[in-house]
């Protein structure tokens, strides 16, 4: 279980990282804001890690019972979801930005 | 070294180039040059602390892993591929959504599969995670209902709204406290409605939010649930969670900043004014409607267009409906061909979510360096010949400038009144989504033609061609 050192350092990196996250989304221009939400869309897909680490959890134990199982399954269908679809719909409007224009399709 | 110890080495380097990609991912974003890149280092960091992950498990519950993730990735892919870019802002809402339904079903794994009392930590990670993630699921369901117009786009509101979400949210805020002051010893009952409540919450609160407001909410939203996300890594005790949610937290966060100054609205207003429904009914009845509208045919805009030094574009949700972009470039590349400049002004709420117009004209082959910024493009509007506005209303509107009693008063709006010609392409004199009489349409130097965004422009393009 995490200890109190533990919980100290977790929390540091939380408030670093909130300071962080602004200054560097900031930076974002307005014309990839859409771009810029698909791609956190796909970060936050690392819920799936979690998803993974939960699931083995509950089959270590004893035989998880049937909705437990489904919600596992969920969780990780959901945060797959999130990394490949976030990923892909994001390379896909990224390749539209064109410095110079091409002809209509 | 022992096996063990080398692996967690192993684990912890994994994790930490994770992060590193992340936010060199996010960095590079700062520029469409080198957008792509970043897109894929952040995706090679996903890869590894994925790898990471699995091998955590060693095997154990690998099918049920398996089928998640197959499941997952084939919806996730033919959605990501499939995906019209009108309709990117349902898709990012439905993301939101799944990471946050995601989180909901972690912390819900984690209580049942523990017992009480749960260490403190534990249990008040839980419970916020789950409280988030609930909010944010049941938010998202009602936002992509709404954009994918299943559901009216018009605030829904019914008297004593308030009342009745605040008495759900106070009710969770109890069964919250109960169950983190217990450390977790309370029936199966209070948890489940605790759950259920906090999703339920989710989907009241978006009711009442109508259409123009979604840059806002989809933002908020994403925000949430980049929190549950790093909530749930203080539960797991993994700071990969922690960093990546919190990163996407705060890239939510400004974007519900940015949309928010953007629409001179602070966000309790957006949250809980209804603002179309309220709005509407009393400027209607003050003003008694338009007068002295001038409706422009066809050939006399493409006359206008041709012979104009510079043309602006002011694209809006108008032209996402029409699907419309394509047939814009055209006339655009029709207008170049003549030695006519034009540009693309964009209000950074026009459409359904921050940057929406950027992304479709994007698609249509526009050249980014061609899409202007408010503040960049509005010293340019007296000198502008033709302001073409199409399908995009309150952003345009100049009460917002000058009369007091508007309900958008002090709104920072594009000029376009202040263009030599403008021209409104517009379905109809139904007034925008905010309910709100535009007095830009009356003014000596603005005419309209209405129709269908698509066919109006397609008009155009063959007009000026025949010019």
């Amino acid at each position: 279980m995490i200890d109190g050192s533990t919980l100290y350092f977790f929390v540091t990196v939380f408030v670093l990282t909130i300071f962080l996250g602004f200054s560097v989304i900031s930076k974002v221009p307005t014309t990839l804001h859409t771009p810029l939400m698909s791609a956190t869309n796909a970060i936050h897909g690392v819920v799936l890690a979690g998803a993974i680490v939960v699931t083995a959890g509950i089959f270590g134990e004893d035989q998880p019972s049937w909705w437990m199982t489904m919600f596992a399954i969920l969780a990780v269908a959901l945060g797959t979801i999130n990394v490949v679809g976030g990923f892909a719909v994001t390379e896909r409007m990224l390749q539209m930005f064109r410095k110079r224009g091409g002809p209509t399709r | 070294m022992t096996a063990g110890a080398l692996q967690t080495l192993a684990f912890r380097c994994a994790e930490l180039t994770a992060i590193v990609l992340f936010i060199l991912g996010l960095v590079f974003l700062s520029s469409p040059a080198t957008a792509r890149l970043g897109n894929r280092l952040a995706a090679v960091g996903m890869i590894i602390a994925l790898i990471a992950f699995l091998s955590l498990t060693q095997g154990v519950g690998w099918w049920a892993i398996a089928i998640g993730m197959v499941v997952g990735g084939m919806v996730g892919l033919i959605s990501a591929l499939r995906v019209k870019m009108t309709a990117m802002p349902q898709m990012v809402a439905l993301f939101n959504g799944a990471g946050g339904a995601a989180a909901l079903y972690i912390s819900t794994i984690e209580y049942y599969s523990g017992q009480a009392p749960y260490p403190s930590l534990l249990i008040v990670s839980l419970v916020l995670s789950a409280i988030i993630g609930a909010l944010s699921a049941g938010g998202s369901l009602i936002a992509f209902l709404k954009l994918q117009e299943v559901m009216s786009g018009r605030p829904i509101t019914y008297k004593g709204q308030q009342i009745v979400n605040g008495v759900v949210a106070l009710g969770i805020v109890a069964l919250a406290i109960w169950t983190i002051s217990t450390h977790g010893d309370v029936p199966a009952a209070a948890i489940d409605a605790l759950l259920v409540g906090a999703f339920v919450l989710g989907v009241l609160f978006v009711l009442p939010i109508g259409g123009a407001d979604m840059p806002v909410v989809i933002s908020l939203l994403n925000s949430f649930t980049g929190v549950a996300v790093a909530i749930t890594g203080f539960e797991l005790g993994h700071e990969l969670l922690i960093v990546a949610g919190t990163l996407v937290g705060a890239s939510g966060t400004l974007l519900t900043i940015l949309m928010g100054r953007a629409m001179n609205r602070p966000l309790t207003n957006v949250l809980f004014g209804a603002f179309g429904a309220a709005a509407g009914s009393e400027t209607t009845a003050a003003t008694g409607g338009p007068q002295n509208i001038r409706s422009a045919s066809v050939d006399d805009v493409a006359v206008l267009l041709a012979y104009a030094r510079n043309v602006m574009v002011v694209p809006g949700y108008g032209m996402a409906v029409a699907q419309a972009q394509h047939s814009v470039k055209a006339l655009a590349d029709q207008l170049e061909a003549r030695g006519v400049s034009v540009k693309y002004a964009i209000h950074p709420v026009a459409g359904r979510m921050p940057g929406h117009m950027n992304v479709l004209l994007a698609e249509a082959n526009v050249p980014y360096p061609a899409l202007l910024d408010m503040d960049d493009v509005n010293p340019e509007f007296p000198t502008t010949d033709v302001a073409l506005v199409i399908g995009a209303n309150d952003v345009t509107n100049p009460a917002a400038r000058n009369v007091r009693s508007s309900p958008i008063y002090g709104m920072p709006i594009l000029d376009v009144d202040k263009a030599h010609n403008v021209i409104v392409l517009k379905r109809s004199m139904r007034s925008g989504f905010a309910g709100i009489e535009n007095p830009l349409y009356e003014l000596p130097n603005c005419s309209m033609l209405f129709g269908d965004a698509k066919a109006s422009v397609d008009a155009l393009t063959a007009a000026v061609k025949a010019q």
